[in-house]
C-alpha cells in the first residue's frame, strides 16, 4: 500500500502534495523563551517510556549479538574477553548520544533566534507531521532527510520539538567531533557519532549496528540518518549508501519487529548556507576542516537573507510492504539471529532498490523555487553566448518569457514548483534575482552571471588576490558557475528522464524506437553514478520519458519510431542542453584517461591530474563547460568506468592503483559523443 | 488405595481371561477367504460383557448423540437465554446448567456483535441436498459376504465428510454439502480392516479412515477430483483394550477407541496413558497416531510418538508392524515414523501397543499472574531450562486472560470464591499490574503428594523471579476445565455473525515473543485490509514447553457483518497468518497436521528431497492410491 507512494505516479500532474505551514510565524509573535521551556510530552511507540542513555548502553553491551562478536574477536586475536568488552564499551562511549531535554531547550531557544535572522520562513507540511505522529505510535520509525546542509539535522529536531514529536537520534559523522563543544552539544541533542570508515572492524560494526537496532526495536526514539551519507555539494541527490538502511531493515527481516516505517523527508533551501564553500571544495580549494570557529565564521559572514526553507515529510514507507514478495524471511530460520551474517544477495539488492526509491521519494517532494529555473536558463544562455561570442546575459523580458515557458513545462513534468502565481512574472523574477545577488547581476537591462566580481565572491573573508593568473581567474569564475549549477541541479530530477531521451534521440543513428531505446539505455547506464536512476528500471524510465514528451506534444511515438514534432524542438533543445555539460564532462574525463593518463594511476592522483587536463582544455577554448571542473563529476565518471570495467583496480598493488583499458574507454567516449552507434560499443556488454 | 489395588487384581483376572480369548481366537484363525468366520470372531470378541462396552461413547449413528453441524454432544451448547444471559445447556460438564453473566458483555464489546443480529444454522439436515452415492456394486456385493456393517444413508455420509475446520462447519450450518463419502463402513476388528482393504484394492475403491472426526486440517474432506466410489472407514467400533501388561506397563488397544473411553477404562484398572489432547472426548487413538497428536500432559507422559511401543497398520501392500516390543531399536529409520503422521494416506492403523502409567496419586492445579506477557514467556523459558515443567503449563496473553474472566459462571463451588474479587484487586492495585497487560499461566502438577508440593514450590519460586504472583488453584482448574467447553463457544459465535478458529505452531524459544507479536499484528492488519468492519480478536497462548522451544496457539475470530464471503476472508487471513508464522521461524504445525489445508507449504517445509522420500513411500505402499484422501503430499 504505502510502497506505491515510492513508485512514480503515471501522470506526474496528478501528484498530490500537502500544503505548508510556516513555523517561524509563531516564533515571531510569541516568546522564544516560553517556547523553549514549554511542556514537552511526545507520544512514543506503543506507549513505551523513554529510555535513559545509560540503560540503553547497558542493553547494547549485554546483547547476545555483541557477546557473540566479543567472544569471536577474543578468540581470533587471542585477547581476553574483558579486554574486548572494555573496548566495546569505549566504542559505545564514543558513539552514543545522550539526549538531554535541557540541551534541546537550549537549542530550541537559540535556533529560534538564529532561524529568524537567517530565514524568511520555515515551511512544513503539517499533514506529513500528522502522518509521522501516527507512524511513530504504530511502528519504529526511521527518518530519512535529504542532506544539503549542516543545518539539516538541527532543523529536523527543531521541527519535531515544535510539533511535540519524539526527538530522533541522529547518525552523524565523526568529523563533527573535531569541534569539541559543538560535538558535545549535538550529542546532547540526540546525535550519535560514527567513524567514517571502519571497514573490517568487526567489533565496531557490531557495537554500532546493535546500538542502532536496540533504539529502533524498542521504539525508544525515531532513528534518523542521511541516505546520501554526506551533504550533497552539488544539490543533486547522491547515490544512496546502504549500510545504515540495511541495519534498520534487519529487525524486520528477522522478525524482531512487525514493521519499520521509513519516512523520506525533503528539505529544500532557497539559498544554501554553504553555497560558495561547496563550489570551492569541488574545485580543489581544500575543504576547511569542520572546526567550530570555521562554522561560526561562516555563520557570521553569511548572516544575510537566505530566503525560506521547505521541509516536506513524505508518506511513510512500510518496509514490510516493500519486502512483500521479494524477501523470504525464512532464510533466517536456520542460524541464530544474533550470529552476524553477511546479507544475502537478494537482501542486498532489495536494500539497494529500496534506497533508490527512497531517494527518489525525497527528490519528488523537494520544493523548487523560481530561481532554480532561472539558474538553468541563465547557465544555458551563458554557454551558448560564450560559444557564439554574443553579448553576455539575457534581456529581462526574454528571461521572463523563457522562465514562464519553463515553469509550465516543469509543472507538466510534475515538479513541486513554488511559483507565486498571484505575482506578475517579472516581479517573481526580479525578487528571485535579488535574493541571489552574489551570483547574478543586472547590467544594461541584461541579466547575467556575476562572473567579474567572482574573484571577490569566491572566498568571502579572504583578501582578494591582486594579480590573478588566467588559471586563478578561471577558477574564480568557476565558483559562480558551479554555484549556479547547484541550483539548476535541484531541478534535474524533474527533467532527467526526458533529457536522457532527448539526448538519446540526438545521438541515435536513426529514429527507430529500438535504436533510441538502446541509446537511452546506454546513457542511463553511463550516468547511473551521477543521477538517481533506480536499478533495473530502464524500461520504466524510458516509458515515462516517452509519456511526458508525448503528453506535452514534443514527441510522437509509434510502434517503430520516435519523432520530434515541430513544436517539440524547443523542449528538446532545452533538455539536451541541460544534459550536455555532463555528456561533455564524461567525454573529457575519458579523453584524459586515453590521452594523458599514465599506464598506472592511483586514485589519489586522478583528481589533480584530470583537473589539470581540463583546465588546459578550458583555457585553450576547446571546452566550454567550466562546470566539468567539478570533482564530483570527475569522481562519478571514474566510478562509472570502474563499474563498467573500463578501468580496473589492480589487486595486490598499492592501494587504489587503477588500470585503464584505453580501447574500451575510447569507445565509450565515442559512443557518448554519438560517434559510435550504441549497439556496437558497449551496450552488448552492459 | 485399597480400592485401587483390589481393582487392579480384578483387572488382572479380566486381562487373563481376555488373553485366553485372544489365544483361542488365534487358534481358530480361519483359512484365508473365510470371511464369515472372521467376522464372527470379531463379533464374539466384541460381545463379551466384560469390556464395559455398553459405556462406549461412540455409537455407529453418531448423529444420535452428537451435532451434525457443530461441536460435540447435541445436548450441550451455549446460548443466550431470554434475559440475554449466556448459559451452557446439558448435564455433562461442570459448566452445564450454569449462567455465565460476563459473557454477553465481553462478546458484544470484543466483537462489536449484538444479540439482535442472529445467523442461526439450518436446523435439519436436508438429505435431498446430498448427492446420491456413487456405489461400486461389485465391491458392495463382496463386502456383504463379510458381514461388515455399512450404510449409504445421507446422514451417515455427511457426518463423515468433514472435520472441524471453520469452512467445513460453516458450510454445514448453511446446509451446503460438497463431495461426501459414498458409503460408511464399520469394521469391528483388525481382520475386518484387512478384508476391507483387500476388497477396496481389488475393486479400486477410495478409502478414507475416519477416527473421531476432530481433524482441523481438512484431512477428512473428500477430494473434489475423486471419481471413484469413496468409502469412509469408521473405526469407532474397534474400541477395545485387548490386553494390559502390567510387567512392562503397556496396553494393547484397538485404534478406534476415543480418548475418554481409553482413559476411563484404564483408570478402572488403576492406570492411565496420560495422553490428553484437548479433543480427547472424541478423537481416537488411530487418529492420534495418524496425525502425530500431542497431549496437554506431554511433559510427564510424552507426545504420541513417545507413547507408542508397537503399531499395526493395514496397507494395500499388506500389514506393517515390528516383530518385537523392544523399547528402542536401531534398525534403520524407524518405520513407526512412516506411520505416525501419515494422515490416512498409507493405510489404517488398527491396533496399538502403548505405554501406560499408574494413575497419579495426587493432582494439583495452580496459576500465576505475570505483569506482562514478556515476563511470562521468560518464566516458561526458565522452567524449560531447568527441566522442571509441571504436567502442564500454559501461558495466556492478556486478551485470553480477559476472556477467561468473562467465562466465570455465576455460582459454583469450584469457580468462585469471594477471594477472587479480592485477588483481582490485589493484583491490579497493590502490585501495580496493568490489567491491560497482565497475563496468566495455568499449571497442573501430578505425582505423589510430596513431590508435587516440592515441584510446585520450585515452579512458583522461578515465577517469582519473573514478577509472577501465585493466583490460586481455582483459576488454574477453571482454565483446564474450560478447555473442553471452549470448542462449543465457536458455535455460539456463529449464531451471531462471529467466526473464528485456532491454529498452532512450534518455534524456538528466542522467537516466541516475536512470533506472537507479529502473527497477532498480521491478523489485525489483514482483517483491516480484507474489509473486516470490526477489529478482530487476535490472541495467543504458549501451551507446551520443550528444551529448545515452545508450542504456540493463536486464536482468531471476527464479526463478519458486512462481508459477502466471510469464509473466504477468513481463509485469506489464516493463510497470511501461516505465512507470517513460517517467516518468523515457526513450524507448519506442531500437532494439528498438514491435511489438505497446509499442503501447499509442505515442499518448503521438508525440502524437495524430503518430498521425494515421502512420495516414494506412498508410491510403494499404495500404488493405486486406494487411501486417496490426498493429504500431506
Ligand atoms: C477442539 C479441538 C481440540 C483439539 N486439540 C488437540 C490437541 O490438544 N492435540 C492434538 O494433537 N490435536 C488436537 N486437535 C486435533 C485433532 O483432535 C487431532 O488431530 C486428532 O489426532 C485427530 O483424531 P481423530 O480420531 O479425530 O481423527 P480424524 O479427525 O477422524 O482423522 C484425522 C486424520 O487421521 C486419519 N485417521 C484417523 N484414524 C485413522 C486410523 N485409524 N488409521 C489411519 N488413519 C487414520 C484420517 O484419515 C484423517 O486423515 C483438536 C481438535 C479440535 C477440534
Amino acid at each position: 500500500m504505502a510502497s506505491k507512494a515510492v513508485y512514480l505516479h503515471r501522470d506526474p500532474m496528478l501528484k498530490k502534495r500537502d500544503d505548508f505551514e510556516d513555523i517561524l510565524e509563531e516564533r515571531r509573535n510569541s516568546s522564544d523563551l516560553r517556547y523553549a521551556l514549554r511542556c514537552y510530552t511526545p507520544i512514543l511507540y506503543k506507549g513505551v517510556s523513554p529510555c535513559k542513555a545509560d540503560t540503553l548502553k547497558n542493553m547494547v553491551l549485554q546483547s547476545d549479538q555483541l557477546h557473540y562478536v566479543i567472544n569471536q574477536v577474543s578468540k581470533e586475536m587471542s585477547r581476553a574477553v574483558d579486554d574486548i568488552q572494555e573496548e566495546a564499551s569505549a566504542i559505545l562511549e564514543e558513539m552514543a548520544h545522550c539526549l538531554q531535554l535541557s540541551t534541546v531547550r537550549f537549542f530550541a531557544f537559540t535556533l529560534s533566534k538564529v532561524f529568524k535572522t537567517l530565514f524568511r520562513s520555515i515551511c512544513v507540511n503539517e499533514e506529513g507531521i500528522q502522518r509521522l505522529q501516527q507512524a511513530i505510535q504504530e511502528h519504529p520509525v526511521v527518518l530519512l532527510p535529504s542532506h544539503r546542509s549542516y543545518m539539516d539535522f538541527l532543523l529536523m529536531s527543531y521541527i519535531l520539538y515544535t510539533y511535540d514529536l519524539a526527538l530522533p537520534v541522529i547518525a552523524a559523522g565523526m568529523d563533527f567531533m573535531g569541534m569539541k563543544f559543538v560535538g558535545e552539544m549535538l550529542r546532547m541533542s540526540g546525535a550519535f557519532f560514527i567513524r567514517r570508515s571502519f571497514g573490517g572492524d568487526k567489533l565496531y560494526w557490531a557495537v554500532f549496528s546493535e546500538y542502532v537496532k536496540t533504539m529502533l526495536k524498542n521504539g525508544f526514539a525515531p532513528v534518523e540518518f542521511f541516505l546520501e551519507g554526506t551533504r550533497s555539494r552539488t544539490c543533486k541527490s547522491l547515490t544512496p549508501k546502504l549500510g545504515l538502511l540495511n541495519i534498520v531493515m534487519d529487525p524486520y527481516f528477522k522478525g524482531e519487529v512487525f514493521d519499520v516505517s521509513l519516512v523520506p523527508v525533503s528539505i529544500s533551501y532557497e539559498r544554501i548556507l554553504e553555497e560558495a564553500l561547496y563550489a570551492r571544495e569541488m574545485l580543489g580549494v581544500p575543504k576547511p576542516k569542520e572546526s567550530t570557529s570555521g562554522l561560526f565564521k561562516a555563520r557570521k559572514v553569511l548572516s544575510e537573507d537566505y530566503g525560506s526553507i521547505h521541509v516536506y515529510f513524505g508518506q511513510p514507507v512500510s518496509v514490510r510492504s516493500l519486502a512483500e514478495g521479494r524477501i523470504n524471511r525464512c532464510q533466517f530460520n536456520l542460524i541464530p539471529r544474533h550470529v552476524p551474517n553477511r546479507p544475502s544477495e537478494d537482501i542486498q539488492s532489495f536494500v539497494n532498490d529500496s534506497a533508490y526509491r527512497l531517494v527518489r521519494a525525497q527528490e519528488e517532494n523537494m520544493v523548487l523555487k523560481p530561481w532554480v529555473l532561472l539558474a538553468s536558463l541563465l547557465l544555458q544562455n551563458h554557454h551558448q553566448n560564450q560559444a557564439s561570442g554574443q553579448n553576455p546575459g539575457m534581456a529581462l523580458d526574454e528571461l521572463t518569457e523563457q522562465a514562464v515557458w519553463l515553469r509550465d513545462l516543469s509543472r507538466q513534468y510534475g515538479a513541486f514548483l513554488h511559483w507565486p502565481d498571484h505575482m506578475p512574472p517579472p516581479d517573481v523574477i526580479s525578487s528571485s534575482l535579488s535574493l541571489h545577488r552574489g551570483l547574478v547581476k543586472m547590467s544594461e537591462g541584461r541579466v547575467q552571471l556575476a562572473l567579474e566580481q567572482a574573484g571577490g565572491q569566491a572566498g568571502p573573508g579572504e583578501p582578494r588576490s591582486t594579480l590573478a593568473t588566467p588559471e586563478e581567474e578561471l577558477l574564480s569564475r568557476a565558483v559562480v558557475v558551479l554555484s549556479c549549477a547547484s541550483y539548476r541541479n535541484q531541478a534535474l530530477h524533474v527533467f532527467l528522464r526526458p533529457a536522457l531521451l532527448a539526448a538519446a534521440i540526438h545521438t541515435a543513428a536513426s529514429n527507430q524506437k529500438q535504436e533510441v531505446f538502446n541509446s537511452f539505455s546506454f546513457l542511463r547506464n553511463m550516468f547511473s553514478n551521477e543521477f538517481i536512476l533506480c536499478p533495473g528500471a530502464t524500461v520504466q524510465d524510458f516509458e515515462e520519458a516517452c509519456f511526458l514528451l508525448v503528453k506535452t506534444g514534443a514527441l510522437q511515438v509509434t510502434q517503430q519510431e520516435v519523432l520530434v514534432t515541430e513544436r517539440g524542438h524547443r523542449t528538446l533543445v532545452f533538455l539536451t542542453s541541460m544534459l550536455d555539460p555532463f555528456l561533455q564532462g564524461y567525454q573529457v574525463v575519458c579523453r584524459f584517461l586515453c590521452e594523458e593518463a599514465p599506464e598506472v594511476l592511483t586514485e589519489k592522483q586522478f583528481i589533480p591530474a584530470v583537473r589539470k587536463f581540463i583546465i588546459k582544455h578550458l583555457l585553450a577554448g576547446r571546452l566550454r563547460y567550466t562546470e566539468v571542473l567539478s570533482s564530483d563529476l570527475q569522481k562519478n565518471t571514474l566510478a562509472a568506468l570502474l563499474r563498467l570495467g573500463a578501468v580496473r583496480k589492480i589487486k595486490g598493488a598499492a592501494q587504489g592503483t587503477l588500470k585503464v583499458n584505453k580501447v574500451m574507454v575510447n569507445s565509450l567516449e565515442d559512443t557518448l559523443g554519438g560517434k559510435l552507434p550504441t549497439q556496437k560499443a558497449v551496450v552488448a556488454r552492459l | 488405595m485399597a480400592s485401587n489395588s483390589s481393582g487392579g487384581s480384578s483387572d488382572r483376572q479380566r486381562i487373563a481371561q481376555q488373553r485366553l480369548r485372544i489365544i483361542a481366537g488365534h487358534l481358530q484363525r480361519p483359512v484365508d477367504g473365510d470371511s464369515a468366520i472372521l467376522a464372527a470372531e470379531c463379533k464374539a470378541q466384541g460381545s463379551q460383557p466384560d469390556a464395559s462396552s455398553e459405556e462406549k461413547t461412540v455409537p455407529r449413528r453418531r448423529q444420535e448423540i452428537m451435532k451434525w453441524n457443530g461441536w460435540g454432544y447435541s445436548d450441550s451448547r451455549f446460548l443466550f437465554n431470554k434475559k440475554g444471559q449466556a448459559e451452557f445447556t446439558g448435564k455433562r460438564y461442570r459448566l452445564s446448567g450454569m449462567i455465565i453473566p460476563g459473557l454477553k458483555d465481553w462478546f458484544e464489546s470484543t466483537f462489536g456483535a449484538s444479540l439482535q443480529h442472529k445467523t442461526p444454522a439450518t436446523p435439519i439436515l436436508n438429505s435431498s441436498a446430498v448427492h446420491p452415492p456413487t456405489l461400486n456394486e461389485t465391491f458392495i456385493e463382496e463386502l456383504k459376504s463379510t458381514g461388515i456393517p455399512f450404510s449409504h444413508d445421507a446422514e451417515d455420509r455427511v457426518f463423515r465428510a468433514h472435520g472441524h475446520c471453520l469452512h467445513e462447519i460453516f458450510a454445514l450450518r448453511e446446509g451446503r454439502f460438497g463431495r461426501v463419502p459414498d458409503m460408511v463402513l464399520w469394521p469391528n476388528c483388525h481382520n475386518d480392516v484387512v478384508k476391507i482393504v483387500e476388497l477396496a484394492s481389488k475393486h479400486n475403491v477410495c478409502l478414507i479412515p475416519y477416527g473421531g472426526g476432530t481433524s482441523v486440517s481438512s484431512a477428512l474432506e473428500c477430494p473434489k477430483e475423486e471419481t471413484r466410489s469413496i468409502v469412509s472407514l469408521d473405526t469407532s467400533q474397534m474400541n477395545r483394550i485387548l490386553w494390559i501388561d502390567e510387567k512392562n506397563l503397556t496396553a494393547h488397544v484397538e485404534a478406534g477407541i476415543v480418548g475418554q473411553d481409553l482413559e476411563r477404562l484404564l483408570n478402572e484398572s488403576g492406570y492411565c496413558t496420560g495422553h490428553e489432547p484437548d479433543s480427547m472426548e472424541f478423537s481416537s487413538l488411530g487418529g492420534w497416531v495418524a496425525t502425530r497428536a500431542s497431549g496437554m500432559k506431554k511433559n510427564i507422559y510424552g507426545n504420541i510418538e513417545d507413547l507408542i511401543i508397537h503399531v499395526k497398520m493395514v496397507t494395500p501392500r499388506g500389514v506393517i508392524e515390528k516383530s518385537c516390543q523392544g523399547p528402542r531399536m536401531s534398525t534403520g529409520p524407524d518405520i513407526h515414523h512412516f506411520i505416525m503422521g501419515s494422515e490416512g494416506t498409507l493405510g489404517v492403523v488398527t491396533e496399538v501397543t502403548m505405554k501406560i502409567r499408574p494413575m497419579p496419586e495426587y493432582q494439583k492445579y495452580g496459576s500465576v499472574v505475570f505483569p506482562n506477557f514478556e515476563q511470562g514467556v521468560a518464566c516458561l523459558r526458565e522452567v524449560a531450562r531447568q527441566r522442571c515443567a509441571p504436567a502442564s503449563i500454559r501461558l495466556m496473553d492478556n486478551e485470553q486472560f480477559k476472556f477467561g474472566h468473562a467465562l466465570k459462571p455465576q455460582v459454583s463451588s469450584i469457580f468462585t470464591s469471594f477471594l477472587d474479587g479480592l485477588k483481582k484487586f490485589y493484583i491490579t492495585k497493590f502490585k501495580g499490574f496493568d490489567p491491560n497487560r497482565l497475563c496468566v499461566a495455568t499449571l497442573l502438577f501430578e505425582g505423589d503428594r510430596e513431590k508435587v508440593l516440592q515441584h510446585e514450590k520450585q515452579v512458583y519460586d522461578i515465577a517469582a523471579k519473573f514478577g509472577g504472583l501465585a493466583a490460586g488453584e481455582d483459576n488454574g482448574q477453571r482454565g483446564y476445565m474450560l478447555t473442553f467447553v471452549i470448542a462449543y463457544l465457536r458455535d455460539l459465535g456463529m449464531d451471531y455473525y462471529v467466526i473464528g478458529e485456532s491454529f498452532e505452531t512450534s518455534v524456538p524459544w528466542d522467537r516466541v515473543l516475536d512470533i506472537c507479536r507479529n502473527v497477532k499484528a498480521r491478523i489485525v492488519r489483514e482483517c483491516k485490509e480484507k474489509g473486516v468492519q470490526f477489529p478482530p480478536l487476535s490472541t495467543c497462548r504458549v501451551t507446551q514447553t520443550y528444551d529448545a522451544g515452545a508450542c504456540v496457539y493463536f486464536y482468531f475470530a471476527f464479526n463478519y457483518r458486512g462481508l459477502s464471503d466471510p469464509v473466504h476472508v477468513y481463509e485469506q487471513v489464516e493463510h497470511a497468518a501461516r505465512e507470517e508464522i513460517l517467516a518468523n521461524g515457526g513450524s507448519l504445525s506442531h500437532h494439528h497436521g498438514v491435511g489438505k489445508l497446509r499442503k501447499e507449504w509442505m515442499r518448503e517445509t521438508v525440502s524437495n528431497v524430503g518430498m521425494g522420500m515421502l512420495k516414494s513411500v506412498k508410491d510403494y505402499v499404495d500404488p493405486n492410491n486406494i487411501f486417496g484422501n490426498r493429504n500431506l503430499l
